[in-house]
């Protein structure tokens, strides 16, 4: 019980993570290698946030989602719809994407560099424990899970009620016949990559609250990221989730039962696995 | 086989080019051979990963995984071995993981192979450290009398095998059921072409390749730590140069290579304080300004020079 | 063929390297330094090495410059970011040996980095001071890279001496003989535990609880709790920066109940004490310094005023330190590279953490190894011949 408490709690964190790419691979086409680094920039926020002015993370989340927004709708516009526009194929805009998110990762890493250095940068919130079913964890854990299930919530109910929510995912499943419906392909594309890097950034405050970070370690969240969307479906909010807690569970259950030495290589079998099996994801659809 | 003597024109001077590079040691054993070693590095690299990528147009980001355990193989077996047989056995080693990952995978598409072989050197990475954590290995230092001069080298003589391998696949019954799988791969398999043989073959030469490279690297680094020997960012690297220069080619990540270490020196030796930033933005202005890498730009140039002369 | 492009950047190169070259002016003595200012290692260098090459070049150049021959001398500091890439590492190093024409370098940061450029400084008769390069290969590294110094002691000797603390505390009668262990699984985590575990047992304890766990790991707590299950009376980690904080944020929200308990590398940092406060209060980690000396209370305050951060308890004053042998050594004579090599093996120097000399194997024989946070200071508990040990307190809770 109390292994799949800390897993849940591990996959929730998982899932702060991965769904902003989700949302800007799924939707707007962009493999962004540079999410990491919006992660990052999120934390960076928190941590000034409440080292100067004790500005607690959960207020200072409603901050840095919009100004991620922005930030990131001004990044599509600018930089990506340009490649957007050029690609003659889906495969060349995936090249061209990868390439060019893997610079705006580099960029990112060297501006949080010059502004903020390289230190490390950790403090302390919320970290005392909290007792659920005879068990303690972390309350920085418990609350970002429930951040997570809050973000993940809205976002599901949004994407399935919402008429905007609904073109969102025409595009997802067929972007060329989306167009033909009178959905604003662009506009839409570009609406969803900016949400997805508010999402990130609002992730990497919480996140920030427990695990230590310095400018570098994007590139860590955006394969982890990778990995769960991928193994998730693409474009999937439900895939995500399942496959983040999912992963969340089995790297608990390796190192507490197993060895904590093999989580990360069973988190890649399992992944490969996934793949194996079902090359378009958990809940993916078949590609045509 | 038979040979035009334009092929043996070609062959003729590469091998006179090789020569020349060969004599780099003898003029300069500081600083030019130093970025001699690097260019050399990342032309065997690039070159190899366009073998496959090219044709097939599939992204591997798994040069580090074998790159990594090349680096092992030397790092483990230094005190046993003969240096040129841990080379060998690098390239054994790394040919039968890339078959293994190949059978696994190539029948992903697109992005899912991507992630995969990026995933990749993480798995290796992660299940080489804990066997070595539990084996009570101690940190491994591969201390030889291999000088810069000596692996410069060997390096180069490997360059040499991949361009000549290159060749030998463009003019073979493989390269050509290569070309078809890259236009049209449902082509290619009802025309009775084994697609999947086809690419888990191609596919082994660039690993074999790389972990000879970091087998050949190791002594360079002396001392062979996990987080070092696998780090992701020699994928990219080498993933960026081969497109920069053109892997439609075989001599196309060559010409993308050699600029490409040149604006990296130039850029760490200018800023230091900055070096990651200004990276990033010579990247982007390769992507915008150069979406077919120089070999694009070469054939748009030879373009309209042709038509200049034909009007 | 069109070669116009590439010749082009290459001139520009060309000339831009020689411009570069000139800028030095003469009068000034060229120092280079490579470390990590991006990459996994960048945010250790940035608390340990980078900080203290600062206040050191800055030092000198108010006082008027370093007294060569007679004539002050102001020093050019040129810097170089390796990226944690060792290949970055070697090409700056030959950069700074041939293209930069350093009088000397600074050695690089972290063990790998240290020893992939090794050869380098070897072949140009550079003297290779190197602070954070912890080995038991001292003897065979030296012999190969007779440039070669250590100052911070052996992968040995640090493994060793928590050993000895927690036997004079089992002797003490304050803790029983269970030991949890665990490690990062790369190469410094992976080096101290396989040299902690035979010690250990020698020692009669018994390892109740031993566990690695990757680089990187993002929840920590399935190993503090496998170790809590397993009621030890000590708990020892051999980890890396991230880990030392995810580890211990981990065992207070646990209330790990140990009457010692420790983490390796990133202890001894400020942000450590400032990030866990009274919870700090007695933990053990690697290193350590005097802080009461005045010389390191000195050293601390001047690092405060021109890097704006506090110095880390352990290897930043070992860096200045190793900064303050190299001035010494060119005061005393002068540029030429092979004499100060000479100098440094013959000599003992005068730095803030006292007298330091090197021994047949190039290595500095006193060193500090275990350090306990108490009172809000990260104070050293055990050494190797260095004065102001105190005495160990127990781990009471996480409070």
């Amino acid at each position: 019980m109390d292994i799949l408490i800390t897993g849940i709690l591990l996959g929730g964190t998982y899932a702060l993570i991965a769904m902003g790419l989700n949302l800007q691979y799924g939707v707007a086409r962009i493999m962004n290698l540079a999410n990491g680094e919006i992660l990052v920039a999120g934390g960076y926020f928190a941590f000034i946030a409440y080292t100067s002015t004790q500005l607690s993370p959960i207020l200072t989340i409603f901050l840095v989602a919009p100004l991620a927004f922005v930030l990131n709708w001004l990044i599509y516009r600018l930089m990506l719809q340009p490649l957007v526009n050029r690609a003659k194929n889906r495969g060349q805009l995936e090249t061209d994407s990868i390439l060019a998110t893997f610079g705006l990762s580099f960029i990112g890493v060297g501006l949080m560099l010059s502004f903020f250095g390289g230190d490390y940068f950790s403090y302390s919130f919320m970290a005392v424990p909290v007792e659920l079913l005879g068990n303690t964890y972390g309350a920085n854990r418990v609350l970002s899970f429930v951040m997570a299930v809050l973000i993940c919530g809205a976002l599901y109910v949004w994407l399935n009620r919402s008429r905007s929510g609904l073109s969102i995912r025409a595009i997802a499943t067929a972007p060329a016949s989306a167009r033909l419906v009178g959905i604003d392909v662009k506009e839409l594309s570009a609406l969803a990559f900016a949400l997805g890097g508010a999402v990130t950034a609002v992730g990497g405050a919480l996140i920030s609250t427990y695990l230590t970070l310095d400018a570098s370690t994007g590139v860590v969240f955006t394969l982890k990221a990778l990995i769960i969307v991928i193994m998730g479906g693409v474009g999937d909010v439900r895939g995500t989730i399942v496959a983040a807690l999912l992963l969340g569970v089995l790297e608990t259950v390796v190192a507490s039962l197993l060895d904590p030495g093999l989580t990360l290589a069973a988190a890649y079998v399992m992944f490969l696995g996934v793949l194996l099996f079902r090359p378009q994801g958990l809940f993916g659809k078949k590609a045509t | 086989m038979k040979l035009t003597g334009r092929d043996i024109r070609n062959l003729v001077l590469a091998a006179v080019a090789f020569a020349i590079c060969a004599l780099l040691p003898l003029g300069d054993s500081g600083y030019w051979l130093g970025l001699g070693v690097t260019v050399a590095m990342f032309t065997t690299l690039a070159t190899s990963w366009a073998l496959f990528s090219g044709p097939t147009h599939y992204i591997s980001l798994a040069t580090a995984a074998f790159f990594g355990v090349g680096t092992y193989v030397t790092g483990l077996g230094i005190e046993l071995l003969p240096f040129w047989a841990l080379v060998g056995l690098a390239g054994v080693i790394g040919a039968v993981l890339a078959a293994l990952v190949g059978l696994a995978t190539l029948r992903l598409s697109g992005v899912y192979f991507v992630i995969f072989t990026l995933g990749l050197a993480e798995l290796v990475r992660q299940v080489i450290t804990w066997v070595q954590n539990n084996t009570g290995q101690k940190g491994l230092y591969v201390l030889t009398d291999l000088d810069e001069a000596g692996i410069y080298w060997w390096l180069l003589g490997l360059a040499a095998a991949v361009f000549l391998m290159g060749w030998l696949i463009g003019r073979s019954r493989l390269g050509f059921a290569l070309r078809i799988i890259g236009d049209d791969e449902t082509v290619a398999a009802h025309s009775g072409i084994n697609t999947a043989l086809a690419k888990v073959m191609l596919f082994m030469v660039p690993g074999a390749v790389a972990a000879m490279t970091g087998a050949i690297l190791a002594p360079r680094y002396v001392y062979i730590e996990p987080s070092l020997a696998f780090a992701p960012i020699l994928s990219f690297q080498v993933v960026i140069m081969a497109l920069l220069g053109g892997a439609s080619r075989l001599w196309g990540p060559l010409v993308g290579v050699i600029p490409f270490t040149f604006l990296l020196e130039t850029v760490s030796s200018n800023f230091p304080n900055q070096t990651t930033l200004v990276i990033g933005i010579a990247f982007l202005v390769i992507v915008y300004f150069l979406p077919n890498g120089f070999v694009g730009l070469l054939d748009k140039l030879l373009n309209t020079i042709k038509a200049r002369e034909g009007a | 063929m069109n070669r116009r492009p590439f010749l082009k950047l290459v001139s520009a190169l060309t000339i831009a390297s020689a411009l570069a070259a000139n800028a030095a002016s003469a009068e000034n003595i060229r120092i280079g330094a490579v470390a990590p200012k991006t990459g996994p290692l960048a945010g250790g260098a940035a608390v340990t090495q980078w900080p203290s090459i600062k206040l050191w070049v800055n030092q000198i150049n108010e006082a008027g410059g370093l007294m060569v021959d007679g004539e002050k001398m102001m020093i050019d500091l040129i810097e170089y970011d390796d990226q944690t890439n060792p290949g970055e590492t070697i090409k700056a190093v030959q950069r700074l040996a041939t293209q930069d024409d350093a009088h000397f370098i600074i050695a690089p940061y972290g063990t790998g980095l240290n020893l992939a450029a090794a050869p380098l400084f070897d072949r140009y008769g550079y003297p290779q001071i190197a602070v954070s390069a912890i080995t038991d290969q001292q003897a065979d590294l030296s012999k190969k890279f007779p440039n070669m110094f250590f100052t911070l002691g052996t992968t040995t000797a640090l493994a060793a001496d928590v050993v000895k603390v927690l036997s004079e505390m089992r002797e003490a009668g304050q803790m029983g003989d269970k030991v949890a262990m665990v490690n990062v699984a790369d190469a410094f985590g992976i080096e101290l535990a396989t040299a902690a575990k035979p010690l250990f047992e020698d020692a009669g304890f018994n390892i109740v609880y031993e566990t690695s766990y990757p680089l990187g790991t993002q929840d920590l707590s399935p190993v503090i709790k496998g170790a809590a299950a397993a009621e030890p009376d000590a708990f020892i980690a051999w980890s890396y920066p991230p880990d030392t904080f995810g580890l211990t944020e981990q065992a207070m929200i646990e209330d790990l109940d140990v009457k010692a308990f420790y983490t390796a590398v990133a202890t001894p940092f400020p942000g450590y004490g400032a990030r866990f406060g009274a919870a700090a209060e007695g933990v053990l980690g690697a290193g350590g310094v005097n802080p009461e000396s005045p010389a390191f209370k000195e050293y601390a305050a001047a690092h405060e005023a021109v890097t704006e951060a506090k110095p880390d308890y352990w290897a930043s004053a070992t860096t200045y330190a190793s900064l303050q042998i190299l001035a010494q050594s060119i005061e005393a004579v002068g540029l030429d590279r092979a004499e100060v090599t000479a100098h440094l093996k013959a000599s003992t120097f005068d730095t803030i953490l006292g007298p330091i000399s090197f021994d047949e194997n190039n290595s500095n024989a006193d060193f500090w190894t275990v350090g306990q946070w108490q009172g809000g200071v990260f104070k050293g508990v055990a050494s190797r011949g260095r004065d102001g040990t105190v005495p160990v307190i127990l781990k009471d809770g996480w409070k």
